[in-house]
């Protein structure tokens, strides 16, 4: 089975969980016998991958850096589909004409069973691919427009590519049944044309003989010895993520119980409006900022936390729960988050709610039997994912595609 | 009856700017004034280039001029941190101020050592701060100060009766038009509830005229020329007896290039006014005692002679600054106790006055003023590195007492 996979960021260039995701998707597809043609928006060196064929579309640096990464609102698109690629390359929307383009005389000479492609940023890619080849498109949704735009509606643009690339598919993936929810409702796809596959958590790369480094977060090390529970949250700093409320929800935690800090590791657009919150609702001294955190700085953020804190307005599916989990946190995870529906022992919360989410809080920073019982429970569940499992749903698909039998 | 004349009054200061203290250094390494980078949060680098511009052409200025004419006379603060830093970087700087002193004829105004607002947080703090920067002086130049400021020249009716308590003959403040309401600046005053200390009010429309408006371009009366600049000297003391012109020091040269001829300007203004058998200089102190007070002058809000609002909001204007020092004041029992200089003194490096101001998010009327003073790339980025220092002296203050006790 020849799989053409339409991606737009692997690890280590990922500015999030969509490169993570499309790399164990497709190592767990190549161990099941695909073989995977992977065609990225940009040119790095990419360790560990020897398992498929990268393309590359462009000789840019990966995009995250320059402000074109999966995960930049693209509220500045306003060029119409299907444009023609330039000589340019300045704009997302310049690197995706070039990105078809390069599909576009790709497929001409390798011919794929199945199309994959992941998110907007590739749709467009995917429709070219299948006109040429006929091969079937699966298109995996692993965020929409309306969870980037927070409680926005979002670009419409990005909408329209996303509405004819949910139409032309021949199979939707989402990630989570709410993720099905919404290309249901507001896209208007019929719900059998949509699968849910959930993202599982690759233990093994997590378990590569890390280890803690109590030296990295000293001063929160020097808190916990002095009885402070620290709840953490590792993410990007944008709407879509609901900080703002949960910066609200620890200050009315810590009127009731003064012995928390709150580790935010990350950045975004929303840090100085974060910082002045703090500031405005007295708790400066109790919030900490990191900036963008990798390696074992990331690694350590979970293992010093207590407490992992989801507190996402729109999350489609939130690995970042999962790998918090491996790391000995107890999670409390908003409704509006795709992970919390493969997983019981956790806290949930609207995320509007910041009694309940303060009331969470507190509870599990006073009760060291809440902690304990959240933390190991919540450890069976996770494991019970696994991207091979992820694999073998795809093939069946691409299966089912390939004799012709459409849903 | 003594000649009128101008009280050149120049403040001289550098804080210890705190580096890019993330929360990874915080409780690992605890030096956060000893940033290396090429910014202008290297102290070392700041205090070398402002001594090259501002520092060393000024004082030789000012030499020339105490050599050559026997009656100027100027009056100077210069802060504890700006000392020490002179100490550490460009110890000819203060051999050069010292030899300004030495004329006899530069007084040395008193203020906090650490150019902090520990007057409106402690008044304990604060007393310990002016008697560091009295013994400062003393150890430096020699002499013992006879008038004060506050940090910022902000003042309030409390701090001219503790001054008179405190034996000083002079306090200096601002002199801000809704306060005087039709008064001139430019005749001393008297604080309400003192016997015999004066205050001295800034004329801020001439003393402006050199520090701000001086080199700019589109004011209309650039460019100003020292005989202009003393005609309007001359028609100021119509209604007075002294014109207070104080400034920051780092005006001549800093604020204000060579390329704007702004020392020329300088020598020829002291030069011809010192020419004249009609007026003359006085030392911040020699006008409080030469002349009378023009009556009871009460400020019972806080003026500063700092942005459009003449207050404290710059450094007090947002939930940041009151955070940062909320924090900042409140380890004063526990970090005195511990009697660990060294902790001691970096906890009041952090109390200087421009670490809040870093913090100021007004940028629309003077926010230009204070973007082109910060060395941060954003307030936010300012409390973020100052909080963390923050957390580092609270950590090292729990080592000290070794006690698990009390806040963090």
């Amino acid at each position: 089975m020849n799989i053409l996979m339409l991606g737009w960021e692997l690890p280590p260039h990922n500015s999030g969980g969509l490169g993570v995701a499309c790399y164990h998707m497709s190592k767990a597809l190549a161990m099941a016998g695909s073989s995977i043609d992977f065609v990225l928006p940009y040119k790095a060196h990419h360790p560990k991958t020897e398992f498929m064929r990268i393309h590359s579309a462009t000789q840019l640096q990966p995009l995250h850096r320059n402000g074109m990464g999966a995960y930049d609102t693209p509220s500045t698109i306003t060029d119409a589909l299907h444009r023609k690629p330039t000589d340019r390359l300045t704009t997302i929307r310049d690197v995706q004409a070039r990105y078809v383009e390069f599909v576009d005389t790709l497929v001409q000479s390798t011919k794929p069973d199945a199309i994959h492609a992941h998110d907007w940023l590739t749709i467009e890619a995917g429709i070219r691919a299948k006109e040429i080849t006929g091969a079937p498109l699966i298109v995996h949704v692993h965020a929409t427009e309306f969870d980037r735009a927070g409680n926005g509606y979002g670009n419409p643009i990005v909408h329209e590519i996303e509405e004819q690339g949910l139409l032309m598919a021949d199979r939707i993936i989402a990630v989570s049944e709410i993720t099905k929810g919404l290309i249901v409702h507001r896209y208007g796809i019929p719900a059998d044309k949509v699968e849910v596959v959930y993202n599982a958590l690759d233990t093994a790369t997590l378990d590569d003989g890390y280890q803690y480094d109590h030296r990295t977060y000293k001063y929160l090390e020097f808190l916990k010895q002095e009885g402070y529970t620290v709840a953490a949250t590792v993410t990007r700093f944008t709407l879509q993520k609901g900080l703002l409320q949960f910066m609200r929800a620890a200050a009315k935690a810590c009127e009731r119980y003064d012995k928390l800090v709150f580790l935010l590791a990350g950045d975004g657009e929303q840090r100085d409006e974060l910082l002045q919150l703090s500031a405005d609702f007295g708790i400066a001294d109790k919030v900490f900022f990191t900036g963008f955190v990798r390696g074992q700085q990331w690694r350590d953020a979970y293992t010093v936390a207590d407490i992992f804190v989801m507190s996402s307005v729109s999350e489609p599916f939130g690995l970042t729960a999962l790998e918090a989990a491996h790391h000995d946190n107890a999670l409390i995870i908003t409704k509006q988050s795709g992970v919390g529906e493969v997983l019981s022992h956790i806290f949930r919360y609207d995320f509007w709610d910041t009694d309940k989410l303060a009331d969470q809080l507190v509870a599990i920073a006073t009760s060291k039997a809440l902690q304990y019982e959240l933390t190991e429970n919540v450890k069976r569940e996770y494991t019970r994912i696994s991207w091979d499992a992820v694999a073998k749903q795809c093939m069946s698909m691409y299966a089912t595609l390939k004799t012709g039998v459409t849903a | 009856m003594s000649q009128k004349g101008i009280v050149l009054y120049l403040h001289v200061h550098q804080p210890w700017r705190v580096s890019d203290y993330s929360i990874f250094d915080t409780a690992s390494n605890h030096d956060y004034f000893n940033d290396q980078s090429e910014t202008d949060r290297n102290n070392q680098k700041v205090f070398n280039k402002v001594a090259d511009k501002s520092y060393r052409p000024m004082n030789r200025v000012l030499k020339e001029l105490l050599d050559s004419t026997p009656d100027f006379k100027v009056s100077l603060s210069i802060t504890g941190t700006f000392v020490e830093q002179a100490e550490k970087y460009a110890p000819d700087v203060l051999e050069d101020f010292k030899a300004l002193v030495a004329t006899g004829r530069v007084e040395i105004v008193a203020e906090t050592y650490y150019h902090s607002l520990a007057f409106f947080y402690s008044r304990e703090e604060f007393e310990r701060q002016v008697a560091m920067h009295a013994d400062m002086v003393k150890r430096v130049f020699g002499v013992k100060p006879t008038s004060f400021r506050n940090t910022e020249l902000s003042y309030y009716d409390d701090i001219g009766s503790w001054a008179e308590q405190a034996g000083y003959k002079a306090v200096l403040a601002e002199g801000w038009d809704p306060i005087l309401a039709g008064r001139t600046p430019n005749r001393p005053y008297q604080p309400p509830g003192t016997d015999s200390i004066r205050l001295l009010t800034k004329n801020y429309r001439l003393s402006d005229d050199i520090a701000f408006r001086f080199g700019n371009k589109n004011w209309e009366q650039y460019p100003l020329s020292a005989s202009s600049y003393e005609q309007w000297l001359n028609a100021a003391l119509n209604d007075g007896d002294i014109i207070n012109l104080f400034m920051d020091y780092e005006t001549f040269g800093e604020h204000q290039w060579e390329d704007t001829g702004i020392f020329e300007f300088f020598k020829s203004l002291i030069l011809n006014w010192s020419n004249r058998s009609d007026v003359s200089f006085y030392t911040v102190t020699e006008a409080a005692e030469s002349f009378s007070s023009a009556g009871e002058l009460s400020m019972p809000h806080t003026v500063t002679w700092a942005d459009s609002e003449r207050d404290l909001s710059a450094w007090l204007g947002n939930t940041m600054q009151h955070e940062a020092m909320r924090y900042i004041y409140g380890l004063e029992h526990d970090i005195i106790r511990s009697g660990d200089m060294q902790l001691i003194g970096d906890w009041r490096k952090l109390q200087t006055s421009d670490h809040p101001y870093y913090m100021c998010t007004k940028w629309f009327h003077d926010g230009d003023v204070h973007a082109y003073f910060s060395p941060y790339d954003s307030p936010y980025d300012a409390f973020l590195y100052y909080m963390n220092a923050v957390r580092d002296v609270r950590y090292r203050l729990m080592a000290y007492h070794n006690s698990s006790h009390g806040g963090f």
